[in-house]
């Protein structure tokens, strides 16, 4: 069951967000870019132009479907029908890989649409865990789990992120998500080392890269506080980041996030580019 | 910390940030918990705009989103399907003070909910247009209509169409308060609203009601069954024909 989606994998290669105003670019050439990720949510309607575009794209491409409201990280229990809505799609789709978020958005009957963070203690660990082997369950295949942008820490916190991430992928056999650009947010707001962070990420687990790009504001006490933005470019450090990433971890699907203040093919393009000119120097 | 805590103090900035969460020095970080209250309140506020820009035109953009932002408080999203975010705004509109006064408000933000689910719904074959036209009378009477998922009808006692077109298509004010009925077709991707002619809107309700042409036609005391029909077909509206 779980080597459905892992067995046909995305390629080691460029890959961006895709947005409803590049499908002409797109099916006129997609030059560096050689799959294309969904948002898993703007495509559970019944029909319409969304779905229609989906089909052509996927006869053309290798597509991931990225979930952003399945609220993995809640309290309470897995929301059944966004699950089965989940296992519809991924179902007739048959995409190249599905992931997720480790965050909550979901509370009782309300979401609240923002990837919002959990303490990472024993209890959450075997609440994620359990909620992860539900999805993998019902929607029928491996899922990646990625790590998020945080800005605020728990008191209750006992374990690392790393080891929390690492200890849900043996206990479920999902796969992880790597986002630099999260690494890096994430690490700057803990004011911890984002070169540590990639040196001692599990690669071997990772099916996936995201890259993007974030806003910079300040704390409570002056210093830097990043916010995971989507709406520029991938920042210098997190190419340097990403590069030291696939040295260690060798090439991988990579992801150009750009969700915001969306700008023209061409620009979108170009970030694809560049991350294909760092795939090239390292083996996959 | 509960996510109860966390979800209350996310939606009501007057409260306190939940204990429990800090900076990474163990101190206070209200500003750090204020990025997630950021963050709901302007994705849902710019998931209000985008549902409602004929609501939004009508009422300016600071406005709007003063109001998105009350709105959101009260009505938070219920699915993870943002496509479907604001069913409530028609009966927040008609409660809401300062806009009480705008009487075709909330039939407006009906009318672009139901543009926004005809754009998501299920796609499907429309008939020939020649399947009515070559009817026997007789049968063509006691014909019973089934419609495209894509099709909604609305109901106004203002001139909603008009002023749907007025604020996207640079149509004529409307000049007088005078009731409109909609019927929304989607013939490929895109929905159209459509004015019925005046006295259809009965028609249409008792057809999509199930009853079959004869017993519709009762319902609607005159009106301009031809125009009417025209705009079910070339809007690829009948789906079938029992």
């Amino acid at each position: 069951m779980l080597d459905r989606s892992a067995s046909q994998g995305l390629p080691p290669l460029p890959g961006v967000g895709y947005k409803a105003q590049h499908f002409s670019n797109i099916m006129d050439g997609a030059g560096p870019v050689a799959w294309l990720e969904i948002h898993a949510e703007n495509y559970m309607g019944d029909g319409g132009r969304p779905l229609a575009q989906l089909r052509h794209l996927a006869e053309r491409f290798p597509i991931s479907v990225h979930g952003v409201g399945l609220s993995i990280g809640g309290e309470g229990r897995l929301d059944r029908s966004h699950l089965s809505r989940l296992k519809h799609l991924v179902g007739w789709l048959d995409p190249a890989s599905f992931s997720e978020h480790l965050a909550w958005s979901t509370h009782g009957a309300e979401f609240l649409n923002d990837l919002l963070p959990l303490p990472y203690t024993e209890r959450t660990l075997a609440r994620v865990i359990d909620h992860i082997d539900e999805v993998q369950e019902t929607v029928g295949c491996r899922m990646l789990l990625e790590n998020p942008s945080v800005y605020v820490s728990f008191a209750e916190t006992n374990l690392g992120e790393i080891e929390f991430l690492t200890e849900i992928a043996r206990r479920t056999g999902c796969g992880l998500l790597l986002d630099v650009n999260n690494v890096f947010v994430s690490c700057t707001n803990r004011r911890t080392d984002p070169q540590d962070y990639i040196d001692s990420f599990p690669h071997r687990l990772v099916g996936e890269i995201h890259l993007g790009g974030h806003d910079e504001d300040s704390d409570d006490t002056g210093q830097p506080l990043l916010i995971d933005a989507h709406g520029s470019a991938v920042v210098d450090p997190v190419w340097q980041l990403y590069a030291r990433a696939i040295a260690v971890g060798g090439a991988k699907p990579t992801l150009i996030e750009w969700d915001n203040d969306v700008p023209e093919w061409p620009v979108l393009a170009a970030e694809a580019a560049r991350a294909a000119r760092i795939l090239d120097r390292v083996p996959a | 910390m509960s996510q109860g805590d966390f979800r209350a103090a996310l939606l009501d900035p007057d409260l306190p940030v939940p204990a429990g969460i800090t900076d990474p020095e163990g101190r206070p970080a209200p500003r750090r918990f204020n990025v997630y209250r950021n963050n709901v309140t302007v994705s849902l506020t710019e998931a209000l705009r985008q549902a409602f820009p004929v609501v939004r035109a009508l009422v300016g953009e600071d406005f709007f989103t003063a109001m998105a932002r009350v709105h959101l408080r009260a009505h938070p999203p219920r699915s993870p399907l943002l496509m479907l975010y604001g069913e409530d705004m028609p009966a927040f509109l008609e409660a809401f003070e300062p806009v009480r006064h705008l009487g075709y408000l909330p039939d407006v933000a009906r009318l672009e909910l139901a543009l926004r689910r005809s754009y998501h719904a299920a796609d499907a074959d429309p008939v020939r247009p020649e399947a009515l036209q070559s009817l026997p009378p007789e049968r063509f009477l006691a014909s019973r209509i089934a419609f495209a998922p894509a099709a909604r009808l609305l109901r106004s006692r203002w001139p909603v169409a008009t002023i749907w077109a007025a604020n996207t298509r640079g149509g004529p004010q409307p000049r007088a308060a005078v009731a409109e009925d909609v019927l929304i077709t989607r013939a490929g991707y895109d929905p159209e609203p459509a004015l019925l002619p005046a006295g259809a809107g009965p028609f249409i309700a008792a057809l999509m009601n199930g009853e079959n042409l004869s017993e519709a036609l009762e319902k609607a005391p005159e009106f301009d069954l031809t125009a009417t029909l025209g705009i079910l077909i070339s809007g690829g509206a009948i789906t079938g024909i029992s």
